[in-house]
């Protein structure tokens, strides 16, 4: 006897060389505790949070987005910690994507505030003239559909209080976006900035202003202004200093970060290039 | 001939010409959504935006083109290596319906943003029910056209055809299962990692079992059928099939490399990645030796180019595949244009040059006439033979460059690059990748142009050789 001649016993017997691998690689780890850890600070969504979830599905960000920090030095130095298995415990669908077209977005909560993103989705080329980022300023056009708010809070069993749903209210897409965008990757209350002014001294002797400029204009322009005369960001040329004026508050304030709104760029700007920019920034203020 | 007019043919037609319908339109969307990469003006509507034309691309293709494809010709294929005629005819017809109108409102239901977000299974619950349907309703019709076959053996052809059918149905039904909300919104049936887990058994091995074993089933039935060859190797063909079955379901970690997923499901992975080299290669060499001596038909068989381009690319696609798999390779070109540039090659240099061939073969037999031009179809392989290496030659560059540029740190550890300034140096290549499509595209009018063509052409001879 032949399988070769028996199509239903072929069917049969190609199943279960199918299901080896099937039930070993995939079906045995459905049923392991140990792929959804419990893990300090994590807590699933809110009703908003779940509504700009299912945005951020709709929109298919996840088509040029990741939300996965793999544990690789130039990985982590650009997106921060690496990314844990129980941080995703309450993710259905999971949204690790396969492809950065855009940046990965894993822990992008809290990096900048609200208002960059509010400004940065209505147009992201005002921000960055390079991006090809689709503009999606229609989102904050549109009222946040409500209605099926609660029941998806209580099909995936997430806690919730009446009055956050009725808080849905009156909001648009926009908003319940950028609230999910704000909880990404954040399991704690944010760190208090350690006071260090490490590399200060050497950075800020380079004189190339005009490569301060170049750098100021791709990474800083879009929140404080292509003028310096501030934006979503403050004024740079008025001789104000919220955080301090000199040279090591200056480039504090840009590796590190400053409450109210300010990222960190030290992912993005060793200490030669802050010192450029903290150069530019000294050659146009005034006084 | 008696035996030819007992045949239900009916449907194929149907199933031919309106895959050739998915596949311009699928390719118009590829089009639209290359050039949005580099001219972000042309995310114009909310519906034509970059995030929800991605899916209608892939499924678009996957579903509408090949997996329309793949039923129609498995109906020819089933038949004449059965030697009986279909059992169901009118359920074929159904089928044809069915799978007509699955693909139009999936579309549809994609545009207006209604997705899983789950990649290549991104149709919303209802959607998947109909495809489910149509799928069980081919299967009916294919495996009891089998019991009831003259033919005591079972070609090779039938194996990889069998083996389709189980595994779609297995890897669709299970990635799909989730808790409807609405009749347009569902949440998956898993959570977080498993969730990843399962989706990229899906995803790797819904490639494997689409853009594999029925390509394989039809490479092996048309390439004999065209050539009078008989295939090399049988036994050679037996050890290739059941080893690429049994290695393919482990594989599907290899796209969550480095990521949060145990260790051992990631090395699993990778290492039937690299084993699965051997039975892909097992049809490549069988290929290849089939026309050993006779390498002259390539010049006076115009359909010979096809099948031997598209077994090149399907070797190469299966080297290249598993060394992306490889941690310091994956460390370096995943999330990257690599990994597109790589699933292109094997969809527009093996996949549709298969079906092109099979359709090229098929379509003169079912309307009793003869290709319109030779011509023609030689323009159609040329031109989509240097659209598809520009296409995806440009982007494993943009991705080696980009991933040169994301890994490149100082002497101080810190990051050489930002983002945006990796980004801006991949706009040429997005260009030249553009060109590369409409060169490829070009090809593609010109294929479906001459089948029309050969559809009226009833009783006629080639006309221009």
């Amino acid at each position: 006897m032949s399988i070769y001649r028996k199509p239903v016993i072929f069917i049969i017997v190609s199943l279960v060389v199918v299901l080896v691998g099937s039930v070993v690689s995939t079906f045995i780890p459905l049923f392991m505790p140990s792929m959804e850890p419990a893990l300090e600070g994590i807590t699933p969504y809110n009703p908003i949070e779940l509504e700009g979830r299912d945005i951020y599905i709709r929109e298919g960000c996840n088509n040029c987005h990741t939300q996965t920090v793999r544990p690789l030095l130039f990985e982590t130095a650009r997106y921060g910690e690496p990314s844990k298995l129980g941080e995703f415990v309450h993710d259905r669908p999971h949204l690790w994507g396969s492809k950065r077209t855009g940046p990965d977005l894993a822990r992008v909560g809290g990096k900048y505030p609200d208002s960059w993103h509010y400004k940065h989705m209505e147009n992201p080329q005002a921000m960055f003239k390079d991006s090809n980022m689709p503009p999606y300023a229609w989102l904050a056009g549109n009222r946040l559909d409500t209605s099926l708010a609660e029941k998806k809070m209580k099909t995936l069993h997430f806690p919730f209080a009446d009055a956050e749903i009725r808080a849905l209210d009156g909001k648009t897409e926009m908003d319940a976006l950028v609230a999910y965008l704000q909880k990404l990757g954040r399991t704690k209350k944010p760190q208090p900035l350690a006071a260090t002014t490490q590399g200060a001294a050497t950075a800020v002797e380079s004189p190339a202003v005009a490569e301060g400029h170049k750098i100021f204009d791709e990474n800083c322009a879009g929140c404080h202004g292509a003028d310096l005369a501030g934006g979503l960001g403050p004024n740079l040329t008025d001789a104000e200093w919220k955080f301090g004026g000199s040279d090591a508050d200056l480039i504090l304030s840009i590796t590190e970060g400053r409450p109210g709104g300010m990222p960190s760029w030290k992912s993005v700007l060793d200490q030669d290039k802050t010192g450029k920019v903290v150069a530019y920034i000294r050659s146009r203020a005034k006084g | 001939m008696r035996q030819e007019e007992s045949y239900e043919d009916g449907a194929v037609k149907g199933f031919i010409f309106s895959s050739l319908f998915w596949l311009v339109i699928g390719l118009v969307v590829g089009l639209l959504i290359a050039a949005q990469l580099f001219a972000p003006a042309l995310n114009l509507l909310p519906w034509l935006t970059y995030g929800r034309l991605r899916p209608v691309h892939t499924n678009g293709l996957a579903f509408g083109f090949a997996v329309t494809a793949i039923i129609g010709v498995s109906y020819y294929v089933v038949q004449r290596l059965a030697r009986a005629p279909l059992v169901f005819p009118g359920l074929a017809r159904a089928s044809l319906w069915l799978m007509n109108i699955t693909v139009a409102l999936g579309a549809a239901s994609l545009f207006m943003g209604f997705t899983s977000s789950k990649e290549y299974a991104e149709l919303e619950w209802p959607i998947d029910i109909l495809v489910v349907v149509v799928w069980v309703m081919f299967a009916v019709n294919m495996v009891a056209t089998l019991i009831k076959r003259r033919e005591e053996q079972m070609y090779i052809s039938l194996w990889y055809l069998l083996a389709t059918v189980v595994v779609v149905a297995l890897l669709y039904i299970v990635n799909n299962l989730a808790i409807p909300v609405s009749w347009f919104k569902s949440y998956s049936a898993y959570a977080g990692a498993n969730d990843a887990n399962v989706q990229w058994w899906y995803g790797h091995n819904a490639v494997a079992s689409l853009f594999t074993f029925p390509i394989l089933a039809f490479f092996y039935y048309f390439l004999p059928k065209s050539t009078n060859l008989p295939i090399y190797s049988h036994r050679l063909s037996i050890i290739a099939f059941w080893s690429l079955v049994f290695g393919y379901m482990w594989t599907g970690a290899h796209h969550l490399v480095y990521t949060p997923i145990p260790d051992w499901i990631q090395t699993m992975a990778i290492a039937l990645s690299i084993f699965l080299i051997a039975p892909s290669w097992g049809s490549v060499i069988n290929g290849y030796y089939t026309m050993q001596g006779s390498w002259a038909t390539v010049q006076s068989n115009y359909l010979v180019k096809f099948f031997l381009w598209g077994i090149t690319f399907y070797g190469l696609q299966t080297i290249q595949g598993p060394t992306q798999a490889i941690r310091w390779i994956s460390q370096f070109v995943h999330y990257t244009d690599y990994i597109p540039g790589h699933v292109h090659m094997g969809t527009m240099g093996w996949v549709t040059m298969i079906i092109s061939a099979s359709f090229y073969y098929l379509v003169p037999k079912l309307y009793n006439t003869s290709l319109y031009s030779i011509k023609l179809a030689n323009n159609h392989f040329w031109l989509v033979l240097v659209g598809q290496l520009i296409f995806s030659i440009t982007m494993w560059i943009t991705g080696l460059q980009q991933g040169a540029m994301l890994t490149a740190t100082n002497e101080d550890g810190s990051l050489r690059y930002s983002f945006l300034e990796t980004l801006v140096h991949n706009y040429p290549y997005w260009m030249m990748r553009f060109a590369g499509g409409i060169i490829y595209f070009a090809g593609i009018v010109i294929f479906v142009y001459n089948l029309a063509k050969t559809t009226a052409n009833r009783g006629g001879r080639e006309a221009a050789a």
